[in-house]
């Protein structure tokens, strides 16, 4: 089996993306390299929730339509799976909560719910039992469960490799699955990638308030603020994250903060600030589907307009949309740093797929990223935070400084940072500002801002940003197309788009929005979209979804 | 550094017999005076929001923040957890404060974080030209309440005890001396402190003559005693006739927030070692 997919489902609370994730990393045991798609409600208990788990031995970051193991700890999981099952397909389920005669094709029952109450254990260790049973159906050592549950399983180990024991024995060797010949690579949630990378990059503060779906990026970092001697904050709201942020920065310490669309509103007036104080800030937005509270844990593009135009006036921003782990590691780290060296707000796009998703991740598989500070100041002369200068860049001193005087200010200003109304000053400091987009333009030439990916010499591309590059980059290599993913979206790389598209007879974009919001804005560059294919439902585009989109667009043509 | 001039090159636009002069005058007087008692100038952040209030960061010479409306305390706050070394001032108006954001003021009180807050109270919009605000008596006739405003206003000292602010005192604009006390002792204070300064806008409120007439320094009153705070706090509720207590009225000592991130930056070396353990792959090939 060069790639499968597993399914794991039962109601919230029964630890579903966590047992996602466990054998996500068995997988990954075997050489395998993973992606892992959490589907939840927003509630606490009950509900239905479920993860996927896509196994394969090159690198894959989407899900396919068709499970090649179903593990139901309830009726709901087999209700609303087990079309999604093939003939080869094998499922395991607990006899005690899953009626027998629902049962379809190949699989084994075990009581699940019994086994704990008599090994008095929680009803969330069911997880342990119904993976060692599924490890014992395809064929692999003990060993090797028992190696990878010590290593992630926090608490209770002994009970829940008793657990997984007594699954493993209750079940009989279906398949074989394989090794692969591949180094096993650790997994990582696109939020803990953006993390990492933000550490990398030299992060010394981060402040957030909790929103599904950057909450977990919080998480994390308060998780390894001890570790890396972090400072991470969790304020009164939104506006006090972005204030925060702003102060921070005033202080001279590289700060992030993390939100979703509702809570980037209310940060909006502070992203204005950042861009007329020249505080630099990244922010994580992290994307579900709108307008308001609309769906809270489910995914969709839909605030690239709201990303490139948010805040009041006019200024420079970054603006980028990483795909994966791998990118999402690299960009964050990339967004620090140009934050910094240019002082302006940076603004990491993430979506809950991306986000909340895992993927196998290897560092060595990623471009090092200089770290770049500010300009400093040279110590002569008088002090002037916004002094002017060919780039428009000013250098910065940081308090306490006992030669400057470093005077930060939201009205328009001179130089010094002393409010004015003057018109000849308000022009020279605003296109002071301005100026810095054309050197970070320029720098940014000598990165992959537009990546190319799939069949090159197709006459056919498929534009796309964000999550669906693996999707996308998928569906390509069986149809034969080329892949051109925005990465980038401010500055907006039109020299490089205009290479990646060169040629092309057809473009087709493909979005997580209804109204194509990376159609319209490549169109606004003078490029040709000449169709769409849009998803708004909340749900990521499965590979065979999206071929089929794809296929009946390419037959018309 | 002591010795340098406190004053900007910025023109100042405040209208004559402005409370905010008062202040304006005393906290360069506090400044002056803290530098010549170690607090070197350069350890001075002063952060102010947007108002009439927030054009004193442009007439003092050291290092300031001029935020937006109602964010003073956020920003402060940062400052102040970045560097605890730094003294951290920040300005707001009622308006800023008690209204647009009146969140943070709690919270920062609910953390007891070591800034200290002067609250330029003339209970009016002077900078939007005459509505009311949080603390405009009821019936107030603004310029958005012609009939006058329908609600009664807030105490900010009886909620900011209650949010539990660790110094809360209340000065006047009129009362120059005691204004200086007050904002050396705020600062030097450790923890959260607030002053409420009733500060006079001669063009659209002027309450001088009513002032005058009703407050009185507090003697007599033990700052520590919660109870007596408390009294002496609901003595005048921002409406009524009642006379109207000055000074220091309720301090006590408390942990503060910044404490808690005292912890120097990793190096660069160590943080990439740690990176490159946690990223490494699970393990060679077998």
């Amino acid at each position: 089996m060069a790639s499968f997919s597993l399914l794991i489902g039962g109601k919230a609370g029964d630890g579903i993306n966590q047992a996602g994730l466990l054998l996500s990393r068995l997988m990954s045991e075997l050489g395998y390299r993973i992606y892992m798609s959490f589907d939840y409600q927003s509630l606490i208990r009950g509900g239905h929730n479920f993860s996927v788990v896509r196994a394969s031995a090159v690198p894959v970051s989407a899900c396919r339509e068709k499970i090649d193991f179903l593990l139901a700890l309830n009726q709901d999981a087999v209700d609303f799976h087990s079309q999604k099952l093939t003939d080869s397909s094998y499922m395991i389920y607990d006899s005690d909560s899953v009626k027998s005669d629902s049962v379809k094709g190949k699989g084994l029952g075990l009581p699940l719910s019994k086994i704990v109450k008599e090994e008095g254990a929680l009803p969330i260790m069911r997880n342990s039992c119904v993976m060692g049973a599924f490890w014992k159906s395809v064929g692999l050592e003990w060993e090797v469960l028992e190696r990878v549950l010590r290593r992630f399983i926090p608490r209770g180990i002994d009970l829940n490799l008793k657990l997984a024991r007594r699954g493993f024995d209750g079940a009989n060797q279906m398949i074989k699955l394989e090794s692969l010949p591949q180094v096993p690579l650790p997994v990582f949630t696109g939020n803990e990638a953006i993390g990492l990378g933000l550490i990398k990059g030299g992060l010394r503060t981060y402040v957030a308030y909790p929103m599904t779906p950057s909450s977990n990026l919080l998480h994390f970092l308060a998780d390894v603020a001890e570790n890396f001697s972090l400072k991470v904050i969790h304020p009164e709201s939104e506006i006090a994250v972005i204030l925060m942020a702003l102060g921070f920065s005033f202080a001279g310490e590289k700060v992030a903060v993390g939100t979703s669309g509702g809570g980037f509103c209310l940060m909006n007036e502070g992203l204005s600030f950042s861009g007329m104080g020249e505080l630099p800030v990244v922010i994580v937005l992290g994307q579900r589907p709108g307008p308001s509270t609309g769906l809270p844990t489910y995914t969709s593009q839909t605030e690239l307009n709201f990303a490139l135009s948010a805040g009041q006036g006019e200024f420079v921003r970054f603006v980028v949309a990483p795909a994966d782990a791998a990118q999402a590691y690299y960009w964050s780290q990339v967004a620090l740093s140009m934050s910094w060296k240019y002082q302006i707000p940076s603004i990491i796009l993430s979506d809950k797929e991306m986000a909340e998703g895992a993927f196998s991740f290897e560092v060595a598989s990623v471009k090092d990223v200089q770290e770049q500070g500010h300009v400093p100041w040279n110590r002569v002369g008088a002090y002037n935070r916004y002094a002017d200068s060919e780039t428009g860049v000013s250098p910065l001193a940081f308090v306490p400084d006992k030669d400057a005087i470093i005077k930060v200010n939201s009205y328009e200003h001179d130089e010094y940072g002393i409010t004015t109304e003057e018109a000849s000053v308000t022009k020279k400091m605003l296109e002071k500002r301005l100026r810095k987009e054309k050197p970070l333009a320029q720098e940014l030439e000598a990165y992959d801002t537009v990546g190319v990916y799939g069949k090159q010499d197709s006459p056919t591309a498929i534009l796309c940003w964000g999550s669906n590059k693996g999707v996308c980059v998928e569906v390509a290599e069986s149809l034969g197309l080329r892949v051109v993913q925005v990465q980038v979206l401010a500055p907006f790389p039109v020299g490089k788009l205009g290479v990646a598209l060169n040629g092309m007879k057809k473009v087709i974009s493909v979005e997580n929005n209804a109204t194509g919001q990376l159609a319209r804005l490549v169109r606004s560059y003078g490029f040709t979209v000449d169709d769409r294919v849009s998803k708004y439902d909340g749900r990521p585009f499965s590979v065979d979804e999206l071929e089929r989109e794809l296929g009946k667009l390419i037959k018309s043509s | 550094m002591a010795q340098r001039e406190l004053a900007t090159k910025a023109k100042n636009t405040w209208c004559p017999g402005c409370g905010n002069f008062a202040i304006l005058t005393s906290i360069k007087t506090v400044l002056k005076t803290l530098a010549e008692e170690g607090t070197p100038l350069e350890k001075i952040v002063i952060v102010s929001g947007i108002g009439c209030h927030a054009k004193i960061v442009d007439y003092v010479n050291v290092n300031s923040f001029y935020s937006i409306h109602g964010r003073v305390v956020p920003v402060a706050e940062a400052i102040k957890i970045a560097n605890p070394e730094l003294k951290v001032v920040g300005f707001a108006g009622d308006g800023d404060a008690y209204g647009e954001g009146l969140e943070h003021l709690v919270f920062a009180a609910k953390r007891n974080i070591d800034i200290t807050m002067i609250i330029h109270n003339n209970r009016v919009y002077g900078l939007t030209t005459g509505q009311y605000t949080p603390t405009s008596p009821q019936g107030f006739k603004g310029r958005s309440t012609p009939q006058g405003a329908l609600e009664h206003p807030l105490n900010p000292l009886e909620l900011m005890l209650a949010g539990g602010s660790t110094f809360l005192a209340r000065g006047y604009s009129s009362s120059l001396e005691l204004l200086k006390r007050l904002f050396r002792e705020a600062i030097l204070h450790k923890g959260f402190a607030l002053i409420d300064v009733l500060q006079v806008c001669a063009t659209f409120f002027n309450m001088y003559d009513y002032y005058n007439k009703k407050v009185y320094e507090l003697k007599d009153h033990d700052p520590a005693d919660f109870s007596q705070a408390l009294a002496k706090i609901k003595e005048w509720d921002y409406n009524s006739d009642s006379p109207i207590a000055l000074g220091v009225l309720y301090k006590k000592l408390a942990p503060t927030f910044e404490e808690n991130f005292l912890k120097p930056a990793i190096d660069p070396a160590e943080r990439s070692r740690k990176l490159d353990e946690l990223l490494k792959p699970v393990r060679a090939m077998a």
